[in-house]
């Protein structure tokens, strides 16, 4: 129990939410689109990548196609794919805006998408534009609630 | 079956695609742009394409996984194709088939990588039973060890792509192009190409193969002969990526451009005649 309490606290401060059931990990401070990825929003700018839900489920990512820096985004467009298991897989934005920077590290080291979902394997950075519909993104909750329902098909 | 037949029986409509002889840059174009632009699912079978061509996944890089002097010395066409995965060599002998699918259109399928090649091995398994050892073994379609199809998918928000390359039959010589990837299953246990590999031909003909396709699919679709409009977006600005690599991307050294800007030319020309629908790069 206290080694439970210690887990659960020690959760909070890290500002994780790891559900009881051992699904992936999903973080508290950010917003969550049906296609997998997540974005950061502090003020105009976004940071964008995929959820440990997908990288669990997509396997070992051997290549990442980046956008363009100063290209333009879509919120549920795809700017970019993956690549897993002989297969590639779209990223779609969860925002709109211009793409200000993309992870370069991504290009030698891919499974930094694996090991460092929410961290180190960030695929773009965006300058927001009015348009995204932030509201319209799952919270932390919904998204893992989300990831069961898929799960459980 | 009608197709509100097929309604009644609760089966998704599969519009099946027959062909022969198909340049494989063109099929790869019409694939990705069914994938991009159509909301239909699709099966498309390929019997054989024309002139021997490499195919490398999307990431593949040339001077790693091919002998790029032979490759250029004979003029044998390099294609990136739009799906992950590794190297093939196809011509006459091989046998593509390709499912291009709605996410929701196999009930309880999550749209990820290995369950998509678990339910396509489902379809293959059927072909096989009383007649060889298949299965699906690191993500290779295999009878016994032996290696007999190469596998790719793409995946979108709502649709994907599965597209095999089947070794019906293949020339020794041509896998002398291919070198021994740096990546390989375990299963493979350092086996160069030729022991790796197997014809399918040594187990079934080409039509039993086909045949056998299409009854499996049956079971998960009702199979629909596909009008040419379905096939045609025009309204469409799609552009595939698909393409074929020029001999500077091979590897052919920057000094010899002067000398090699006739050759470049005539390679494209050459290679292109192959590929009349196509564009090159």
């Amino acid at each position: 129990m206290a080694t439970s309490l210690w887990a659960t606290r020690a959760a909070s401060y890290l500002r994780i939410n790891v559900p009881c059931r051992g699904f992936a990990t999903v973080l508290n401070d950010l917003k969550y689109a049906d296609s997998h990825e997540w974005v950061r929003v502090e003020g105009k700018s976004a940071t964008v990548g995929i959820t440990d839900h997908a990288q669990d489920h997509l396997g070992e990512v051997v290549y990442v196609e980046l956008p363009e820096e100063g290209s333009k985004v879509e919120q549920g467009a795809s700017f970019g794919a993956v690549e897993s298991v002989k297969a590639t897989s779209d990223v779609n934005s969860p925002v709109s805006g211009k793409v200000v920077e993309v992870n370069k590290k991504l290009s030698d080291s891919p499974g930094l998408v694996n090991s460092s979902p929410y961290e180190d394997g960030w695929i773009i950075k965006v300058e927001l534009e009015g348009d995204s519909d932030l509201p319209c993104l799952m919270d932390p909750e919904r998204y893992t609630k989300f990831c069961e329902e898929e799960d459980s098909h | 079956m009608t197709a509100s037949q097929a309604r009644n029986a609760g089966l998704p409509i599969i519009n099946l695609l027959r062909l022969k002889g198909m340049p494989i840059l063109q099929q790869l174009h019409l694939e990705e742009r069914l994938l991009r632009t159509s909301s239909e699912n699709w099966c498309i079978i390929n019997d054989g394409t024309t002139r021997p061509t490499i195919v490398m996944g999307v990431s593949g890089k040339a001077k790693e996984l091919l002998e790029t002097d032979a490759v250029l010395r004979d003029e044998i066409p390099v294609i990136r194709r739009f799906t992950g995965g590794g190297t093939v060599i196809v011509d006459q002998g091989t046998i593509f088939i390709t499912f291009i699918c709605n996410k929701d259109a196999i009930s309880g399928l999550q749209s990820y990588p290995r369950p998509i090649m678990s339910w396509s091995s489902l379809i293959y398994k059927n072909i096989f039973q009383g007649i060889g050892e298949f299965s699906l073994r690191e993500n290779d379609y295999v009878i016994g060890n032996h290696k007999f199809g190469g596998n790719a998918q793409s995946i979108t928000k709502n649709r994907w792509v599965h597209h095999t390359s089947f070794l019906w039959d293949y020339e020794v010589s041509n896998m002398g192009y291919l070198k021994m990837p740096t990546r390989v299953p375990e299963y493979r246990q350092a086996r160069n190409h030729v022991e790796f590999i197997c014809r399918l031909k040594e187990y079934m003909s080409r039509s039993v193969f086909i045949d056998g396709t299409m009854d499996a699919v049956a079971a998960y679709f009702a199979l629909r002969s596909p009008d040419v409009d379905d096939m045609q977006n025009p309204s469409s600005q799609f552009e595939p990526s698909s393409r074929i690599l020029t001999r500077q991307e091979l590897g052919e050294e920057a000094s010899m451009e002067l000398v090699g800007t006739v050759s470049q030319t005539s390679y494209m020309a050459a290679i292109s005649s192959t590929f009349p629908t196509s564009k090159v790069a």
